[in-house]
């Protein structure tokens, strides 16, 4: 078995992405146009150039038509890919390894979902005629689970455990406000967070990731052939995916406090792009926080951290703005809010922005300038039961 | 027996009227008559372990289904083999007596359950006099086990007259005036009673128990007292605590009054339902070595309250504003089919090495029944979100003892008393019913106080 990766074999060269939130003024077909056409003025170059499309939607349509029709693409090649929550970083994934494969010259990745037509709360997944044994939970209760768990393995307070919780979200807050595409533009203390009501298990609904509409896109090319369009461009340094079994759910050996699909995607990534040490070579990062237990876990599987210290660190400052490795800059799933298949291609748009320079002043990253590489890491799925996605991209060649 | 009781006090606050002392048994949101008779009949087949049932009959009142057959989906929750035959016989109490007779006048072992929801209007009598509840009863021969009673007479008197009556369709029973169906059963029983003693050749003062079913609480007392039987002869017919449990209660109270039973005594049933049916029974020896997997008189004793408001929701009488989730849909018929081990009788799968497998994996080379384990809660959590017919939906994740892991819905759970490590056994319940579909399937529930956990 190996993973080979293409480092430095393929750059983003453009990226676009929507505001996200509530957008009742806005269908998909909207959102797809907008994304779209930031990511093809952002690069210079026009539909009929880029030479295949992926297009990635959880559940907001079906098929490549879904794309080709409202940017009215001419005899192109579009796919449709799906996978959970890491549906828009997929996307991102397949068109990556057309364009090493030879295969095409450019590609466009998009993402998008519109969730916010079904009247419901929350994400609602297609029903798949079943046999009825499946377990009807919250994807916020089956995160939540997490907290009882860590808190019992690390000795650590439950009551402080939710104060590192809200530290979490609270942060994520903080980027957030400073950014104008976010759904969630308003800063929340610690003490406003925990003084929230209950909803599942010890998370409130600000434990959790925003319900969004939204799009996100990216323009990749032949690495040799990155300059033509921008003098910044982004090289993908690593791709890796793993998608769990579901062994977690059915083994009493897993203890709901590591997400171990993430730990191997981990290892794999950094493998890829030859990293020994992310927390002081990565610049930043952005998980994928759609509650506030998971960008806990995160930090440790992600290698930010050792086991069991993520909650001091967290406590410290470590993953803020102006810390260490600033985690989140730009408010993540919780306070970006999160459609579901443009999110994977949300992250990488921020790092496009960090490592370029782009991000406004208030909240650039405490490591720019002396760092090059970013992290953005994408999950589908559940405790026990998840596929995961990482990235690693920089803007430096070798 | 169900786990909630309903404190009959306080439904005058509510209804302006009715109620009375003490509780009534209430069925969860979960459960229904088909699944409080897989219950009894678990713990009955459990108490005889070399019983193979030819034929599995149920009864009663409020069946979950019309049309299609109740008792199939008891067959498959049992894993009984398609070999064993599965009737229902529904629509009156006296369906209940009937098939119990009929069974116990005929050779082949069968297990008989009776299973009952019992309702009213708020305020009504039925209400609060009502019980939900179900009974098995094994009958066989000594090649089926250790009989603990022989049947040995019967006696009938069928008679039509107007004492309780419900059209199809309609959640409640209406009652004529009492005193007219007090006087039939008072002038039916000695005559069934007397047929059922002279065809054993036996006489009243020759009944240790007596039980008396039927839902006129009124004729029940009066054909207690004509009897003419000793005073601590009688079985108390639960009343305070449990309630008429229906179409159930003949079966119930032969269980309460084989637990109170020493062997080689007389035990009548008599149950007053459109006519009065008799049947006599003499204990035997093995009942001293009787140790019922889950007595009557524990799970009497059993028991968490439930609101009159939530009383009523679960009934359908009260619709409550549901969580602005989506319902969910319907299971398909075909995927159930394929899948009746694991959806009914919880039955996983394990591999070569033993590890177990929940639900079952494909490859694997034996199935692993897994009804009967017990486990301990790994994490939890209460979502608050999720729609539930009766939210908020407590959920864990269960190690079973012997292997095996399983995230599934507790119930008849105090959601703010769960902790890690907490003990678990399995119960089958409903799900929720969508399309008129009622989704069965397994949940578990703390094992309670005074039971081996």
């Amino acid at each position: 078995m190996a993973s080979h990766g293409i480092k430095d074999r393929v750059a983003i060269v453009g990226m676009g992405c929507t505001r996200f939130g509530e957008q009742w003024d806005k269908g998909l077909d909207a959102l797809l146009v907008d994304a779209a056409d930031s990511a093809f003025r952002s690069a210079g170059t026009t539909k009929e150039d880029v030479d295949a499309y992926w297009f990635g939607t959880a559940q907001s349509a079906m098929c490549g038509i879904s794309l080709a029709r409202p940017l009215q693409l001419e005899g192109k090649p579009v796919t449709r890919v799906e996978n959970y929550c890491a549906t828009g970083s997929e996307a991102l994934r397949q068109a990556c390894y057309a364009v090493a494969s030879g295969a095409y010259d450019s590609a466009m990745a998009i993402g998008a979902e519109k969730v916010k037509d079904s009247g419901m709360q929350g994400l609602n997944a297609y029903p798949i005629p079943n046999d009825g044994t499946a377990r009807n939970l919250t994807a916020a209760a089956m995160f939540s689970m997490v907290v009882p768990a860590y808190a019992r393995k690390y000795g650590v307070d439950q009551d402080e455990l939710k104060a590192v919780l809200a530290r979490i979200a609270s942060k994520n807050h903080a980027n957030g406000a400073r950014n104008p595409l976010a759904q969630f533009r308003k800063e929340m203390s610690v003490e406003q967070l925990l003084a929230m009501p209950r909803v599942a298990g010890d998370l409130s609904v600000f434990d959790c990731a925003g319900v969004a509409d939204g799009a996100a896109a990216a323009i990749v090319v032949r690495a040799e052939d990155a300059h033509r369009y921008t003098d910044r461009p982004l090289y993908v340094k690593a791709l890796s995916l793993v998608v769990g079994n579901g062994r977690g759910l059915m083994d009493p050996d897993y203890d709901y406090t590591t997400f171990p699909e993430i730990a191997r995607c981990a290892a794999d990534a950094y493998a890829q792009a030859g990293i020994t040490s992310p927390r002081t070579e990565l610049a930043m990062a952005e998980v994928h926080d759609c509650f506030t237990p998971t960008e806990l876990v995160l930090m440790e599987d992600l290698g930010f951290c050792e086991r069991g210290t993520a909650w001091r660190e967290i406590q410290a400052g470590s993953f803020d703005l102006d810390g260490d490795l600033p985690v989140n800059p730009d408010g993540g799933l919780k306070s970006f809010g999160h459609p579901t298949g443009a999110s994977g291609l949300r992250m990488m748009y921020e790092a496009f922005l960090q490592l370029r320079g782009e991000a406004p002043l208030d909240r650039r990253i405490s490591t720019y300038g002396t760092r090059s590489l970013a992290l953005t890491q994408n999950l589908g799925g559940y405790p026990g039961e998840m596929l995961g996605f990482i990235s690693i991209l920089g803007t430096e060649l070798g | 027996v169900p786990y909630h009781r309903l404190d009959l006090s306080t439904i005058a606050a509510v209804a302006g009227a009715g109620g009375g002392k003490g509780t009534r048994s209430v069925a969860s949101y979960d459960e229904d008559t088909n699944t409080m008779a897989v219950e009894a009949a678990r713990a009955a087949i459990a108490a005889t372990p070399s019983f193979t049932p030819a034929s599995l009959w149920l009864t009663t009142v409020t069946p979950a289904y019309l049309d299609k057959t109740n008792a199939t989906t008891i067959h498959a929750a049992l894993g009984l083999g398609r070999t064993v035959a599965a009737y229902d016989a529904l629509g009156s109490v006296k369906s209940a007596a009937g098939v119990l007779a009929n069974v116990l006048a005929g050779s082949a072992s069968t297990l008989v359950v009776a299973s009952d929801l019992r309702s009213g209007l708020p305020g009504s009598s039925d209400e609060a006099l009502g019980g939900d509840g179900a009974a098995a009863l094994v009958v066989g021969c000594d090649a089926d086990g250790e009989v603990l009673a022989e049947f040995i007479g019967r006696g009938v008197a069928t008679e039509e007259f107007l004492d309780r009556w419900r059209v199809p369709g309609e959640n409640r029973s209406r009652l004529w005036e009492e005193r007219f169906g007090e006087t039939r059963y008072g002038a039916l029983a000695p005559i069934a009673l007397s047929e059922a003693l002279v065809a054993s050749g036996l006489g009243v003062a020759d009944i240790d128990h007596l039980v008396v079913a039927g839902t006129h609480a009124r004729a029940n007392a009066s054909v207690i007292r004509a009897a003419g039987v000793r005073a601590d002869a009688v079985v108390d017919p639960l009343l305070v605590g449990v309630g008429n449990v229906g179409a159930a209660q003949p079966a119930l109270l032969l269980a309460a009054a084989f637990e109170r039973a020493a062997p080689g005594q007389i035990v009548a049933l008599v149950v007053n339902a459109d006519g009065v049916e008799v049947l006599l029974f003499r204990t035997t020896a093995a009942l001293a070595n009787y140790a019922p997997q889950r007595s009557v008189t524990n799970q009497v004793a059993r028991g968490g309250s439930v609101s009159y408001g939530k009383f009523l929701a679960w009934r359908g009488v009260l619709p409550l504003d549901p969580p602005r989730r989506p319902e969910p849909a319907r299971p398909s018929a075909t995927a159930v089919g394929r899948a009746l081990d694991w959806k009914f009788g919880f039955v996983g799968s394990a591999d070569i090495d033993g590890e177990v497998h929940l639900p079952p994996l494909p490859g694997d080379s034996e199935q692993r029944p897994m009804a009967a384990m017990r486990g301990t809660i790994a994490t939890f959590t209460i979502d608050r979100l999720s729609y539930s017919v009766s939210p908020p939906i407590v959920f864990a994740v269960v190690d079973f003892d012997g292997g095996g892991r399983l995230p599934i819905e507790l119930t008849d759970v105090d959601a703010n008393a769960v902790q890690i490590g907490d003990r678990v056994e399995m119960t089958f319940r409903k799900l929720f019913t969508a399309d008129g579909i009622h989704n069965y399937f397994w949940k578990a529930r703390p094992i309670g106080e005074g039971e081996v956990s």
